[in-house]
């Protein structure tokens, strides 16, 4: 809760006075903990935390997800615990999908094994071998090419909904369950504060007016 | 002071029932009531308030917290009348209390004098229909002043000299400037065009109770946990209320007007949100349930004496459709102008408000604004220049590096009305109700593929004059979803080819009147929100003088 403390604190005294402070006094302590409420599970320790995936599953989701956005210096799809986000999806309003991922896990594993036959499933193999994994299984999305006769039926849809499953995990607001701590934001550089006074960035900074540039624009 | 809200019977016979709450339907809530009528709203969606307002992507984009459900509510879409439409969700539009007005960007522009007369002005145009409105600009003027003292909108008079005439400066200065708006308008003025602040329908003051923008960076698509934008939901309903008049019913799903043998309309029939069956009645009924449903609602009210659908005898409902055309550039900059804080758009120009067509080589015109408005999901699924990988840590590298230097040049345009572009009732595909689902027949035409295409040239090189060091634009292509949904309920004098006369009365049924966006005779330049708010407050006018000189029995 300390970040939270902090966040709200901050948030407070750039809000000044006003109603709209008020208001937001009221919500942002409920959000925080909707958002807290939601990332219990991916600071729990203990195994048996997933509602849908088993840890197989679970654990085969991590390693795409991980290889979609990798952590690096900043936070990736592991920190923002995406894999949680994902196990509630499946629960929530992506529960259309369940299928999709079972197929689709599997197909993935299958992959895996035909191109490196020492490894059972995707999980296990390196990264190096993950992401030629994914290359390979992403060949011809968004450009019109054929895919590889080795890569199985279902894969594609799979992976778009990974995708974008794992882009809502790592970046929409935390209040929807993912994007941990901010993880998400960290990497685009949005400030998670709730409200923003100018200048915003580089270019408002030091604006002088629309008048003045108008004027600055017809001397010329 | 607070005035107990009033509740109504349906039994009960209320001077208007009103169907929808959105931009039209609540300033004639808000009007109406206070000229001292009892008015019931009836509103498909839910009645939510800021407290129920988030910043949650998953609840507003997948979950359609705010817009119609394609899941409850199917859509199909076709290009033209020939083909068997297909399921697609074609259409979005706000569905709670306060519409679409809770939801959208807030662009505010007036229409302009030349919006109303150019059929006068161009002729004929093969394969469309235009028309001139059966009033002017000036008869609108006063109304348009009023939504913005009265909804309340930001911004400066006489900043453009494209401006139509107005007897009364913005109540409020503009939104401060955005990164965005800095960097295209001095490109725009290298360029000789001239811009200026966006009039924008969200207050940069506090006003009339209603606190002023906190630049949160969530504004299109989300409701305002403020209150600061002036959706109908924080600027009319309030008021409408406070009369002890209006009762706001939400839940509501409007999908048959009755008439009586002589041809009168006396109430409405809804489902409740248990799907039981009421009838409201009324001595009046305005229906203000936007382009697409207003048109629904009609054909699906036959009878005997209506076999084409209530308000058809010119077989003009739900014909016309205008979208709003619509063409999209991207720059990546330098350095971070962190467009993701505050609303969508600072910076406007209106230099191709009107074109020539003898010069560009297609009829219409439009105006450019400088926005962003991506949630940082968004962006990452739609934001990124063509060719960037999609996942892995180039993805996250483009991520890191473009978020905060992004921004869009919008460009919106006029849509011709062609007849065969129209709502009507799919023949099989019916909606969780048992009714006949929405159907869009739509093909732009080829003038305004044109002027897209001159359009997104244009975009190109201000973002070239602006130092992008990236840029790329959305490919121009026939549209196939629409959000502006205007023309469909034609306004006009002749009953042979409109729907509704000046005063929003239906050619055919003396007591009921269509206001929204289905009354435009033409699209204007892509903003139509404004103008859908100045007719709806001149309509309140004209119907309450009808009422007061005993011409509807309200």
């Amino acid at each position: 809760m300390k970040s939270s403390q902090r966040e709200r604190r901050s948030f407070l005294l750039q809000m000044g006075g006003t109603a709209a402070a008020a208001w937001l006094n009221a919500q942002w302590p409920v959000v925080l903990a909707a958002a807290q409420h939601a990332h219990e599970a991916a600071n729990s320790k203990t195994p048996g935390k997933f509602e849908l995936l088993t840890a197989e599953q679970a654990r085969q989701v991590q390693a795409i997800a991980c290889q979609i956005i990798p952590s690096d210096e900043l936070p990736g799809a592991r920190e923002a615990g995406v894999v949680y986000f994902i196990d509630r999806a499946l629960m929530t309003f992506a529960s259309d999908a369940r299928p999709i991922y079972e197929k689709g896990i599997g197909a993935v594993n299958q992959l895996t094994s035909t191109k490196y036959p020492e490894r059972k499933t995707f999980a296990d193999a390196t990264a190096a071998q993950q992401e030629a994994v994914l290359t390979e299984l992403t060949a011809g999305q968004g450009n019109g090419g054929a895919r590889p006769e080795i890569v199985p039926a279902d894969s594609e849809d799979f992976f778009q909904t990974i995708r974008m499953h794992t882009i809502f995990g790592f970046l929409a607001d935390p209040s929807a369950g993912g994007n941990k701590d901010y993880s998400g934001w960290k990497v685009v550089g949005r400030d998670p504060a709730p409200s923003f006074s100018p200048p915003y960035g580089y270019y408002d900074k030091g604006y002088p007016g629309w008048q003045a540039v108008k004027a600055e624009m017809e001397k010329k | 002071m607070k005035q107990a809200r009033v509740t109504y019977k349906p039994s009960d016979e209320v001077d208007f029932a009103i169907v929808g709450s959105g931009a039209a339907g609540g300033v004639l809530a808000k009007e109406l009531s206070t000229n001292g009528f009892r008015v019931v709203v009836l509103e498909q969606g839910p009645y939510l308030t800021p407290n129920d307002f988030s910043h949650n992507e998953i609840e507003v984009f997948v979950r359609h917290q705010l817009t119609n459900n394609p899941q409850l509510q199917p859509v199909t879409f076709r290009k033209n009348p020939q083909e068997k439409a297909k399921l697609q969700p074609s259409v979005m539009y706000g569905r709670c209390v306060g519409g679409s007005s809770v939801h959208f960007t807030a662009n505010f522009w007036r229409f302009h004098e030349i919006d109303f007369v150019e059929h006068s002005k161009v002729g004929d145009i093969p394969g469309a229909n235009l028309a001139d409105w059966p009033i002017t600009y000036e008869d609108l003027e006063p109304y348009y002043t009023k939504v913005e003292w009265e909804v309340g909108v930001s911004g400066l008079a006489g900043a453009s000299p494209f401006d139509p005439s107005r007897s009364k400066p913005y109540p409020m200065p503009p939104l401060p400037v955005k990164g965005s708006g800095v960097v295209f308008e001095r490109a725009a003025w290298k360029l000789g065009y001239h811009p200026f602040p966006a009039p924008m329908a969200i207050l940069s003051q506090p006003r009339a109770g209603r606190d002023s923008c906190v630049n949160c960076g969530f504004c299109l698509g989300f409701g305002c946990e403020v209150g600061a934008k002036s959706s109908s939901l924080s600027a009319m309903i309030p008021v409408a209320e406070a009369t002890g008049r209006c009762e706001i019913r939400p839940n509501c799903y409007v999908h048959r007007i009755e008439t009586d043998k002589s041809g009168h309309a006396t109430g409405v029939v809804y489902f409740d949100r248990n799907r039981n069956t009421h009838l409201q009645k009324a001595k009046a009924v305005i229906v203000c349930a936007n382009g697409a449903e207003t048109p629904r609602l009609l054909l699906l009210s036959t009878s005997s004496q209506f076999p084409d659908g209530l308000a058809n005898s010119s077989g003009m409902v739900g014909k016309h459709l205008m979208p709003n055309s619509a063409a999209i550039a991207y720059g990546v900059f330098d350095e971070p102008s962190n467009d993701y804080k505050g609303f969508a758009v600072s910076r406007v120009f209106h230099d191709f408000y009107e074109l020539d067509a003898n010069k560009v080589g297609f009829y219409g015109g439009g105006g450019l604004d400088a926005r962003f408005d991506f949630t940082p999901a968004a962006f990452a699924l739609s934001g990124l220049p063509p060719g960037t990988p999609r996942w892995g840590k180039e993805f996250k590298k483009a991520l890191q590096q473009n978020f905060t230097r992004t921004f869009e040049i919008f460009c919106h345009g006029t849509s011709l009305p062609v007849e065969s572009n129209s709502f009507s009732l799919d023949p099989d595909v019916k909606d969780a109700w048992g009714l006949p689902a929405l159907r869009m027949t739509y093909r732009d035409h080829p003038n305004d593929l044109r002027m897209m295409e001159w359009m997104k040239d244009r975009a190109m090189e201000v973002l070239d004059a602006a130092g992008a060091k990236t840029k790329w634009h959305a490919p121009i292509e026939e549209q196939e979803f629409a959000v502006h949904l205007l023309g469909t309920c034609r306004m006009g004098t002749d009953p042979k080819v409109s729907v509704v006369n000046a005063d929003h009365r239906t050619h055919d049924v003396p007591n009921l009147f269509l206001c929204d966006g289905s009354s435009l005779v033409t699209s204007g330049r892509g903003q139509p929100t404004m103008t859908i708010q100045a007719l709806a407050f001149r309509a309140a006018d004209r119907i309450t003088g009808l009422a007061k000189r005993g011409e509807i029995h309200a």
